[in-house]
């Protein structure tokens, strides 16, 4: 029995992320919108302190980045490296640890946010004993992936790989470092720093929360479903080695940029604005890889909106990736920081290159997973394409021009030198775009639920696949030979 | 620079971000060069793949680097190094153009005042009540008050609960044009003690507020009314002894019908039992006192339009 069990792919523990992913990210989106719409109608909160804008929009967050991104990353990583290791997961009982131990965590956090229970440190608010567990559910998972690695069949380690391992590596060291705390009680602890050098160990957190876990982990997505959809080579080895090397290394300087104009000293806002503007190359490195996979067959993209899911994710990434190094100049963040453009900036990589990569993952994922060669309904994927692209281009274009707005609003004197706008002007002058924002938002999220529909007729109609691993093809099996 | 380094660290720092960014060029020079393979006709060959295979089909090329991506990284790494040599960054190396956030700011606001400075110089020079029957300080001074002061005393300057208003003519520690100014630069600091102790039973406590409405002719009740006046002892050093209050420490007039917390008997009693703080922030330092002149003129302005000038000049 253990034998044939070994003869198999653990396609169980991807398929439980799977399904979790598109569950979180219903939740994720719904808490988003319902906090657009708070911004409009602030009564939404009901008056009840559970539901107030400050306390939703960290559960928001938490949702869609770690529940939703997260879910998805591990799944997909999992299913990724077993299949180009040509090996089973190793440790089933660990890796279903991680799934349940990853699970735990996010309902924690789905309970203690709404009762105010937080660190206060943005993307690391969970309090001490619930990143306690997620240290070790992390330290787990990085033992079953790189315990999967070490025990491959084929020499070589896929590009996806490197990513998902410099990915696993990285949030762990962040996660740790960030989550130094004194507690006090169960509930509440305060940082092991303090002032600016608090300030600067949150944002070298965060910014490389944006790098490794919604950067570096999904072009590890992307360098495995792309060339899988399309059936074409990835268009450059020496290009991923390059971006890759580069990428990793850069990002770990970048964290100062979110600190531009404060008390951090000058030194290291420059030293984080230049590295800011050395990542666009290798940001872009990734764009160009996957989309020039596609060189050639270009047509595929008019009759394959799985393909388009996972191409449009690059353009917007290779979009936010430009926007990025451009709001790190110090002259362009004295107008961008504080401002709505940050939303329009962040959800452009968030809907449209972390949410769409893995709209487009999922899709191709899904049905092998349960033993169909395609999802129910084709046309609701096309459905699901149309009104979600729609969704993102509302919503960041309204926050472009909002966050443009206010900071032009903020900066403008009169010719006595006074300042021309309250703050409540801006605030007001913001309103409309609030509102196209939250029709964007809400496109958004009812492309998840039909995604949602989708995948619950597919599994409905499918059965739980058990993949047997497959004999090494020739060229692999002489790269076998030589390990 | 202190905060985060001192001495040779600063040192180390800069030789550390130099090494990297040459070690992102280096990286890009070390895969940039790549032989085309040519075949027989001279022409060049189709790219191979690496050769290795995953997953079945899985398989990479081995195209070069795009020429003009190689470009724009190297362009990011010159400007950088540049940026740096000029603007300062490596570690404890502070530039060429000797540039900081702080020296920006200082050239901003000394540009600002030599711009700005001679309007309001002459606006200072004038006193508070000349300057408020000025058009064009008045719209300077609404829009000080505006940023400034609108946050606690509304954009109507009428005030909410706990923040006065300041349009009427009540005054908690005077309404003349110095007294005004003193308040934006000083601040205020407004505290009434806890009085319960000293007022007596819980009962004595609702009679005294009964009484305290009554100073006014708010609504109240005349037979508890009667009985808490013998308690107003404990309040008439501070607020008098007809309950006028007294505008030297901020204590306000209990007579008039303009309450800071409430007119009601609820609001009152929570005032005697657990007293009231409140507090005015201080501008001095952050403000220029010429821009708090236009200020003072307009918050006085406020209370001393035509309409009402005559009213205030003989309360005061």
């Amino acid at each position: 029995m253990s034998d044939s069990v070994e003869n198999t792919y653990n396609y169980r523990v991807v398929r439980q992320f799977s399904i979790m992913a598109i569950v979180w990210g219903v939740i994720g989106m719904l808490v988003g919108v319902v906090i657009a719409a708070q911004l409009i109608w602030p009564e939404l909160d009901f008056g009840l302190q559970w539901l107030s804008y400050g306390r939703l929009r960290p559960l928001h967050t938490n949702a869609v980045i770690f529940a939703f991104g997260g879910s998805a990353l591990i799944g997909a990583s999992y299913f990724v490296v077993q299949r180009t290791s040509n090996v089973r997961l190793f440790c089933d009982k660990l890796a279903a640890f991680t799934f349940w131990g990853y699970q735990a965590v996010i309902v924690l956090a789905v309970i203690t946010l709404p009762l105010g229970i937080t660190r206060g440190k943005e993307y690391a608010e969970l309090e001490w004993p619930i990143a306690l567990l997620l240290a070790v559910v992390w330290i787990a998972y990085a033992v079953v992936f790189f315990g999967t690695l070490a025990k491959r069949k084929v020499e070589h380690i896929y590009v996806a790989n490197w990513f998902f391992g410099a990915f696993i590596v990285a949030v762990a060291m962040l996660h740790v470092v960030n989550a130094a705390v004194l507690p006090v009680t169960l509930t509440k602890s305060y940082s092991a720093y303090a002032g600016v050098q608090d300030a600067m160990v949150q944002w070298w957190y965060g910014h490389n929360a944006v790098g490794f876990f919604l950067t570096a982990g999904f072009l590890g997505m992307m360098y495995y479903f792309i060339p899988k959809q399309i059936n074409r080579p990835i268009y450059s080895y020496r290009l991923s080695i390059v971006h890759f090397w580069a990428i990793v290394f850069t990002y770990m300087w970048a964290g100062p940029h979110h600190l531009l104009y404060t008390s951090l000293p000058d030194w290291a806002q420059s030293v984080g604005m230049v590295f800011s503007l050395i990542l666009l190359a290798p940001s872009w490195g990734g764009m160009i890889n996957g989309i020039m996979t596609l060189s050639g067959a270009w047509s595929t993209l008019r009759s394959d909106p799985i393909l388009r899911f996972l191409i449009v994710s690059l353009s917007f990434y290779g979009m936010s990736t430009f926007e990025g190094p451009m709001m790190s100049i110090k002259t362009v963040n004295a107008l961008s920081h504080y401002t709505d453009w940050n939303i329009a900036h962040v959800h452009s990589g968030a809907l449209g290159w972390v949410g769409f990569i893995t709209i487009g993952s999922l899709y191709y994922l899904l049905p092998r997973l349960f033993g169909r060669t395609e999802m129910y309904s084709k046309k609701l994927i096309e459905v699901h394409f149309w009104i979600a692209t729609i969704g993102v281009v509302l919503y960041i274009a309204s926050m472009w021009i909002a966050g443009v707005m206010q900071g032009l609003m903020w900066r403008a004197v009169n010719v006595d030198g006074t300042l021309t706008y309250t703050f409540i002007e801006s605030v007001k002058a913001t309103f409309p775009y609030y509102v196209i924002r939250l029709v964007g938002g809400t496109l958004y999220l009812a492309g998840m639920v039909v995604m949602a529909y989708n995948v619950a007729k597919t599994i409905a109609s499918g059965k739980a696949e058990v993949a047997p691993i497959p004999a090494l093809s020739p060229a692999s099996a002489h790269a076998a030979a030589h390990a | 620079m202190a905060d985060f380094t001192n001495g040779w660290l600063g040192i180390l720092l800069g030789l550390v971000i130099a090494i990297s960014i040459f070690g992102c060029g280096i990286l890009l020079w070390s895969q940039s060069k790549m032989k085309v393979k040519v075949g027989a006709d001279g022409k060049p060959l189709p790219v191979e793949t690496t050769g290795h295979v995953w997953d079945g089909d899985l398989r990479e090329n081995n195209n070069p680097l795009p020429g003009w991506w190689m470009k724009l990284f190297y362009g990011t790494i010159i400007f950088s190094v540049a940026y740096l040599l000029l603007y300062g960054g490596f570690g404890s190396y502070n530039g060429l153009l000797g540039w900081s956030q702080e020296s920006e700011y200082k050239a901003e606001l000394q540009a600002g005042n030599e711009q700005y400075g001679p309007l309001f110089q002459k606006y200072m020079a004038m006193d508070i009540q000349t300057v408020a029957k000025d058009a064009q300080a008045m719209e300077i001074g609404e829009r000080l008050f505006l940023n400034t002061c609108a946050q606690c005393h509304g954009s109507d300057a009428q005030g909410v609960k706990g923040y006065p208003n300041l349009t009427d003519t009540d005054w908690l520690y005077g309404g003349d044009p110095q007294t005004i100014m003193t308040t934006l630069q000083e601040g205020r600091s407004g505290f009434m003690p806890p009085m319960a102790d000293a007022v007596g039973s819980a009962d004595d406590v609702l009679n005294l507020s009964h009484y305290v409405l009554s100073l006014s002719d708010t609504a109240h009740d005349a037979g508890k009314a009667q009985l808490g006046k013998a308690k107003f002892g404990a309040c008439s050093s501070c607020h008098g002894e007809d309950g006028k209050g007294m505008q030297a420490m901020g204590a306000p007039n209990l007579a008039d019908k303009i309450w800071l917390y409430g007119g009601n008997v609820e609001s009152i009693i929570e005032g005697v039992n657990k007293g009231r703080k409140n507090l005015m922030p201080a501008y001095k330092g952050i403000i220029d006192d010429d821009k708090l002149h236009i200020l003072a003129a307009y918050v006085w302005s406020l209370s001393n339009s035509p309409a009402n000038s005559a009213q205030t000049t003989t309360k005061q």
